[in-house]
């Protein structure tokens, strides 16, 4: 994993922490429906919080291919790499 | 494990909802008796939750137009209109929205959730890029869902948020699409349209908005929030619904677009479905003439809507923003909605209950919606129920420390 891409994991982190009810450890690995609760709605304006933390559009089809936090980081990293 | 294991935890929720008191997803009433009253369990009961705006259903002149379709072209098309061909309705109901709208083009669709999907969906092709707020009915985010285009969403009502997300695709070379509503269904809040349009402007999208529940209840001449504004130059495509202010059932999107009308072979749930039948057209029809012809409905249903939005206010409950005909009462949990919603139903008031994920800011919601056809008493007694069951459940303010 790249330096940048383990950045963009700790940023997630970050912000997730404040928006869920009970502290959760989370890792790369950790799914976000499954492991964090989160509904689809919830999915969808935590994708609206990173996509101005990372200036960056996150189109609501891509979080439909996201299932781990890597997958969320991978896709960010992506869409900016194309930015 | 059988095809409907995935809905296990629905059915619990929803199992656990009915169990408080009656299922408020399938109230059925014994008869309808006016706009406003209806018979539910052998007792009259005020509708106060009917989007009936204009009180229109039984409007005399709409029946009769009605009954004469009825009776001259009979109960049905039996098919859609690219195979089976259109009747004389359905242009001149078109050519009537057109009119009315000053637009070009209208295509009308057999509902309003339809006009929706079909026209986000077909608008915003693969290389394009649907934008839509966070807080869009249920229509839109199934259009989203087809559209073969990016799709993003901006924060509720929020022209400075839009602005960001669109500058951060300025890049991006297809065309943008931004799609707000008129009133929006859950908290009857109307949307910054003035600030909205100026965004559309200085980014270049085109603009849609869902007029639907402000449709013959906003506007000089009732065409809806654009024109209260003053924006409808800057709106590409306005679209509506005949099941609410017009007391039937369909959709239409009007337009100034060159080509338009090549939506009308591209179109999926335009082209795919059984167009609507020659009465409710033609009741539809008599009904956007009543609109048209008697701006009283409105001044009417405006004075009802402030009655109930200022009444409930007044006793302490939390309601919407704006005094809109859809006057929104927040609880602070689901349980006490549902006792509450079941509260007012006995006491025989008939109203919606809303709760997450349908609402927004996941609140439970009390949902009125008022028609220029209650009766200021109507309203009133609505308001006295309000306070006896607020009283009786400890939600009203002030009251819950003498109840104890």
């Amino acid at each position: 994993m790249t330096a940048d891409l383990n950045e963009i994991v700790e940023e997630i982190i970050t912000a997730l922490g404040s928006t869920l009810p009970t502290p959760v450890t989370i890792t790369t690995d950790t799914s976000i429906t499954r492991d964090l609760g989160l509904d689809s709605l919830a999915v969808m304006d935590f994708v609206m919080v990173l996509e101005d933390k990372f200036d960056v559009s996150i189109p609501l089809e891509r979080i439909a291919e996201v299932e781990t936090i890597g997958d969320l980081a991978r896709t960010i990293q992506d869409l900016r790499g194309r930015a | 494990m059988t095809i409907l294991a995935k809905y296990t935890q629905l059915r619990e929720s929803y199992h656990k909802m009915a169990a408080i008191g009656r299922d408020p997803f399938s109230v059925q009433f014994d008869g309808i008796l006016s706009p406003t009253e209806g018979m539910l369990n052998g007792r009259r009961t005020i509708l106060l939750g009917t989007n009936n705006y204009l009180g229109l259903t039984f409007d005399q002149s709409c029946i009769d137009k009605g009954v004469e379709a009825l009776v001259e072209q009979g109960t049905g098309t039996t098919g859609s209109r690219i195979a089976n061909g259109s009747y004389t309705g359905h242009g001149d109901l078109e050519k009537a929205l057109a009119d009315f709208y000053g637009r070009q083009h209208c295509m009308v669709f057999t509902t309003g959730y339809q006009a929706n999907l079909g026209i986000i969906s077909t608008l915003v092709g693969k290389d394009d890029i649907l934008v839509i707020d966070g807080d869009s009915h249920a229509s839109i985010y199934d259009a989203a869902k087809m559209t073969t285009g990016q799709v993003v969403r901006f924060r509720h009502n929020d022209p400075d948020d839009l602005y960001k997300r669109l500058r951060r695709l300025s890049d991006h070379p297809g065309n943008k699409l931004v799609v707000v509503e008129g009133i929006y269904s859950m908290l009857g809040d109307t949307a910054p349209l003035k600030e909205f349009a100026q965004v559309k402007r200085e980014s270049g999208a085109f603009l849609l908005v869902d007029e639907a529940h402000s449709m013959g209840v906003l506007g000089e001449t009732g065409r809806g929030l654009a024109e209260e504004v003053g924006v409808e130059a800057d709106v590409d495509f306005i679209v509506g619904t005949f099941s609410k202010s017009l007391g039937a059932v369909g959709g239409f999107c009007v337009s100034d677009l060159p080509d338009f009308d090549i939506l009308r072979v591209a179109c999926r749930p335009y082209m795919f479905t059984a167009s609507l039948p020659p009465s409710v057209i033609a009741t539809s029809l008599q009904a956007l003439k009543r609109l048209r012809e008697e701006p009283g409905l409105r001044l009417r249903l405006n004075s009802n809507s402030r009655r109930l939005y200022e009444g409930l206010r007044n006793l302490g409950f939390q309601v919407g923003p704006v005094a809109n005909p859809i006057v929104a009462v927040a609880l602070p949990t689901k349980e006490l909605a549902i006792a509450f919603w079941n509260g007012l139903l006995e006491a025989g008031l008939y109203l919606n209950l809303a709760l997450p994920p349908a609402t927004p800011n996941s609140l439970a919601l009390l949902r009125t919606s008022v028609s220029a056809a209650h009766t200021p008493q109507q309203i009133d007694t609505a308001i006295e129920l309000f306070a006896q069951v607020g009283r009786r459940l400890g939600v009203l303010p002030g009251l819950v420390q003498a109840a104890e």
